[in-house]
Order: C-alpha cells, then sequence, then structure tokens
C-alpha cells in the first residue's frame, strides 16, 4: 500500500498534493492500492473532495490540537498512522511543510526517507527514484536501503496534478488520533504576509530575471535598461535578493513568486531548483549565462551561451530599432 | 549561552562536474571546495548570538580530512573550537547518516543552541538538522530569516522566537524551549568575512577528532549520476553579441511572438 500525506491550509487542499497523488499512481501501476491521509482539524470539506477523487481510502486525523501546523503535532500523528497502516511507501509533497517534518517522522521511525523526487522509474517496491543533486548540476538515480515503509517527498510541479486518474467515490475513516499537547514543544502564531507586496509578477506578461551572473549592484541597471525594452518586469533569483540589491517581492521561486508569463529571460541565472520550480511553467524561457552546461538551458526554448553584459545592450539596442 | 553550528564543506559555484569511473559519485580529486552557503548564514547568526549574549560558538563538521579547511575558515571568522567527527565513509554520506554521526559527537556537549544550513549545495537532501534535532531530543524549526532569544527568569525557562519561512511571501512566528535546532535559510543577515587577525588566531584554536559511531547505515544508495537531459528542445543562438541578439529578437518576435 501506498500511502499519501496530504496538506491543506484552512481547509483547501494544495496543488503540491494532488501532484503526490500523480506520483503515487505512477509508483503504484495499479499494483498497489493507495491511502490518503489528512491530519488538521476541521477537515470535513477536504475529506469530502479527496474521497470523492476516488483514488483510495481517506484516513482523516482530526484533533484540536492539529489546529495549527507543528512538527512535533504532526509527527505524533502521523506516526501512529503510519505505524497502524504499514505501508510500503510513505508519499508526501516536498513543500515547506513536508521538509519541517517528515525528516523528523522518518528519523523517529528509522526509516528511509528520499526528498525532492521529480520522477520514478519502475513500480512498486524495486522503483527507483530520480533527484537533482548538486545544485541542479547532475540527477541522482536512488533507492532506499534497509526495511521500509520508505519516505518520499515529491518535487513541487514534477508531476502533473491534472493527471490523476480519478475513480469511484472512496471511504472516508476517522482515525482515532491521541496527541500528547505537552510534547508540542513548538508554539506558533498565525501565518503572516509582510507589507503587500507591491509589485505582482503574477499579473506580468513579460520578466526579465537576474541571478548571480550580473555579479554586482552597479550591474543592475543593464538588466533594467533590457526589461524597459521588453516591455518586461524586473525579476531575480535568491541570491540577488538575499544580497538586498533588489526587494524581496521581486523574487522568483520556491521562497517566492511562482509566474507563468508569456516571456520569461534569465540573465545568468544558473537554473536551481528552487528557482525552477518558480518560473518552469512560463510559455516561451530565454536562458543567457556564460556556463553552456548550467541547468537553465535544461527548460529554455532558446538559448545564448555568452557574455550577458555584451548580450543584454545587445538585446535591448536591436529592440530600439524598431 | 552554548551555541553550536553545524558546517558542511561542498564542491565550489564554479566547479564542473566530473563523475567516478562507475557514475555513483563525484571525482573528488577534480572539485575545488567551499563552505555550504545556508551554513555560512547559519555561523554568522551564530556569531551574532554569541556577540548579543556571551558565551561560545563551536564549529561541527562531519566528513573526510579534507573538511579541516571549512573548519579552519569558520574558526578564522570568528567560532571559539571546533569537533570533527573524521571518517572517509562520510564524504558521500546521506543526511540520516550525517545526523546519526554528529548526534553521537554532539549530545554530550547539551548545546543551548544548534544552528544548520537549511540544506546542502551538494546533496541537498534538507534533512540532516531536523534528523540531528530528533537524535538529540531537541525541538526543531526550519527555514529561519529571524532569531531572537529570551535568556530564562525566574518565571521562564529560556527560550527562542523565530521567523520561519512559509511559501509564497509568507511568515510564521514561532516560539519554543530552549535547548533547541534551528536551519537558517540564506540571506537571514550580511555575512562577514575572516581578517588576518582572525585567520591567525584560528591556528590555535581547538579541532576535536571524534570518530565515526561504528554501525552507521545508509538508508540510500546511488544507483547512477548523470547530467540532466533536456526537457526542452533548446534551440541555441550562436554568434557575436550583436548577432546572435539580432537573431534572438527576430525569433521572439516571429516565431514565439511574445515581443
Amino acid at each position: 500500500m501506498i500511502l499519501v500525506i496530504a496538506e491543506q491550509r484552512a481547509g483547501r487542499l494544495n496543488r503540491a498534493t494532488w501532484e503526490t497523488l500523480a506520483a503515487a499512481q505512477a509508483l503504484s501501476g495499479a499494483s498497489m492500492p493507495i491511502t490518503v491521509a489528512i491530519p488538521g482539524a476541521g477537515l470535513t470539506a477536504v475529506a469530502q473532495e479527496l474521497a470523492a477523487a476516488g483514488i483510495g481510502n481517506v484516513l482523516v486525523a482530526e484533533h484540536p490540537a492539529l489546529a495549527q501546523y507543528t512538527p512535533d503535532g504532526w509527527t505524533q500523528a502521523l506516526q501512529a498512522i503510519v505505524t497502524e497502516a504499514a505501508p510500503a511507501f510513505v508519499l508526501l509533497p516536498h513543500t515547506y511543510q513536508a521538509r519541517d517534518f517528515a525528516p523528523m517522522l522518518a528519523a523517529r521511525l528509522r526509516k528511509p526517507l528520499i526528498t525532492d523526487v521529480v520522477g520514478i522509474s519502475g513500480t512498486g517496491i524495486d522503483a527507483r527514484f530520480t533527484r537533482p543533486m548538486f545544485q541542479g548540476k547532475l540527477v541522482a538515480e536512488v533507492r532506499p536501503q534497509g526495511d521500509g515503509p520508505y519516505f518520499i517527498t515529491i518535487q513541487v510541479g514534477a508531476y502533473r496534478a491534472d493527471a490523476v486518474a480519478r475513480g469511484s467515490a472512496a471511504a472516508v475513516t476517522q482515525v482515532d488520533v491521541h496527541i500528547d499537547e505537552a510534547a508540542i514543544r513548538q508554539k506558533p502564531d498565525a501565518p503572516f504576509q509582510e507589507a503587500k507586496q507591491a509589485v505582482d509578477l503574477g499579473q506580468a506578461e513579460r520578466i526579465v530575471a537576474v541571478g548571480r551572473g550580473i555579479k554586482s549592484q552597479e550591474n543592475l541597471p543593464l538588466a533594467e535598461a533590457l526589461a524597459r525594452a521588453m516591455g518586461a518586469e524586473l525579476a531575480a533569483s535568491r541570491p540577488i535578493c538575499d544580497s538586498g540589491w533588489l526587494p524581496m517581492a521581486r523574487q522568483i521561486g520556491s521562497s517566492g513568486q511562482t509566474v507563468a508569463p508569456k516571456l520569461y529571460v534569465a540573465l545568468g541565472i544558473s537554473g536551481a531548483i528552487q528557482h525552477l520550480v518558480g518560473m518552469k511553467g512560463s510559455r516561451t524561457i530565454v536562458a543567457i549565462n556564460k556556463d553552456a552546461d548550467a541547468p537553465i538551458f535544461e527548460v529554455a526554448d532558446y538559448g545564448i551561451v555568452g557574455d550577458l553584459f555584451e548580450l543584454a545592450p545587445a538585446i535591448a539596442a536591436e529592440l530600439e530599432k524598431s | 549561552m552554548k551555541i553550536a553550528v553545524c558546517i558542511k564543506q561542498v564542491p565550489t559555484r564554479e566547479w564542473q562536474p566530473r563523475l567516478t569511473d562507475d557514475r555513483t559519485w563525484i571525482r573528488e580529486q577534480d572539485a575545488g571546495w567551499e563552505m555550504n552557503e545556508p551554513d555560512a548564514y547559519a555561523l554568522e547568526e551564530s556569531l551574532r548570538l554569541r556577540e548579543k549574549h556571551s558565551g561560545e560558538v563551536v564549529v561541527c563538521s562531519a566528513g573526510p580530512s579534507r573538511v579541516q579547511q571549512v573548519i579552519r575558515e569558520a574558526l578564522a571568522r570568528g567560532a571559539d573550537r571546533a569537533i570533527h567527527v573524521e571518517d572517509s565513509a562520510l564524504a558521500a554520506a546521506d543526511a540520516s547518516m550525517v545526523g546519526e554521526a554528529l548526534a553521537a559527537a554532539m549530545a554530550e556537549e547539551r548545546f543551548d543552541l544548534v544552528l544548520t544550513g537549511l540544506q546542502s549545495d551538494d546533496q541537498g537532501h534538507a534533512q540532516m538538522g531536523v534528523v540531528l534535532a530528533e537524535r538529540l531530543g531537541i525541538p526543531h524549526s526550519t527555514i529561519i530569516m529571524d532569531v531572537q532569544v529570551e535568556p530564562a527568569t525566574d518565571a521562564m525557562v529560556a527560550s527562542v522566537r523565530v521567523k520561519r519561512e512559509l511559501e509564497g511571501g509568507w511568515f510564521q512566528s514561532i516560539v519554543m524551549p530552549l535547548p533547541a535546532l534551528l536551519t537558517i535559510q540564506s540571506g537571514i543577515n550580511q555575512l562577514r568575512y575572516a581578517t588576518l587577525k582572525g585567520i591567525m588566531a584560528a591556528k590555535k584554536k581547538e579541532i576535536r577528532k571524534v570518530a565515526m559511531p561504528a554501525n552507521l547505515q545508509p538508508t540510500q544508495q546511488i544507483l547512477s549520476l548523470s547530467v540532466p537531459t533536456r526537457s526542452k528542445q533548446t534551440q541555441m543562438i550562436a554568434g557575436s553579441a550583436p548577432e546572435a541578439a539580432k537573431e534572438l529578437v527576430r525569433r521572439l518576435r516571429e516565431d514565439a511572438r511574445v515581443l
């Protein structure tokens, strides 16, 4: 059996959960039944939504102590469910939430955890898992060692949410959850957003994004000039915003915004997976990088290997000709 | 306050991957090495916390002898001493093995706070810190953008308030008792670099070598490494900068129709 841990916030499932369900179906190859477990509080609607999709039985783990996510609360609830269900695999979306508790859960049960999986070859117990390594410069094919259940997290965007094969409505079971609230050590406040984002890059038709290749803040006007000539918004990869060269609101990637404009120009961005997940849905992607082996070229429609300090002004000049 | 900071040594950003003949690991002799970037931010945060609350910062690293390079660098930036779990089997070890190895070496030190980077730029499991917290029996929080330590008072035990990053520009404030482990996000602070004085001082600082515990089992096996294949048919445009620029603009206008 494959157990999928669904993720919800305020009564809504996230897309990554559906993508993980698609991955579970690929891993099963119809040879293993799938069960979906959902921890939290106030889960009636999401449980119905999951049951209606007909992927497999739904285990609802409701408890007032799970109203707010904490790694200690989730680990307690899921430790009991995984032990009881004894699945071959436990699949989770590779979200910031799963990254927070899945290593604790797997370590507590002393079972393998393979994270950030972007592909599965074979089905069932013999499956091998593909994951990026070395910032996406290499991909590794790995398999878990020792006894299962094997914990696997699926990278966001690696599988398609609309590829989930739906069946007839499945059963919903309320799990008896026992939580020792005194053992939940993290006391969280409600999530918040910093000052309302001044730029909504999600609405931009064209984006010019800069990465480490721009080298210093003094070189940013080069990218700004190209963005102006293209009628594009300026954005950046994480290191540029970390350095304070551009505001965090202009960051593309897993910790920033996810965008899918008509045109995305990556200037001096190597293309680590954390950046790719935020932009690979763009319709047309142009990559400009001095390193011909940069992972960004894997998702690019048009690529130029060269010096962005020459190319960016040349492209801006070309656009201004006509 | 007694603070531990876990540092990993990883290939440099400029390194071009070359593989061993069996294609299950990288040719280490060809790689240049540096401190894992998120760990450098964790180190900086630990130095700032020591400046504010006094105490000591202890660098902890698990790996073969080559990792002394980044241990010395951390000492030169201001850490007080180091623990090195040394074993060649740790060069390509998974996060679970590294977490077990560090936990065994760190447990008796009873650190108040343990900081790590949120993930490594080599294998990138994003697990080690959380595994270490579980083995040390202390609470954790991950992807941290702010750390405020509240010292113990007559009425309250020492605690830490953190700002945890969620996805899509959301954050959350979380309080937990000390001791605790935090995985630090890049960009939490501005890094300092080693001074000549720091480099000289580092030579006299203690690096305690610890053997890896026996019977550590890997939890996963790398069957093969390869260069990723392209998911798209990328049209590469060659020529001088003006030629390439002209051709790119033509294709974006006429073929892709996005300009």
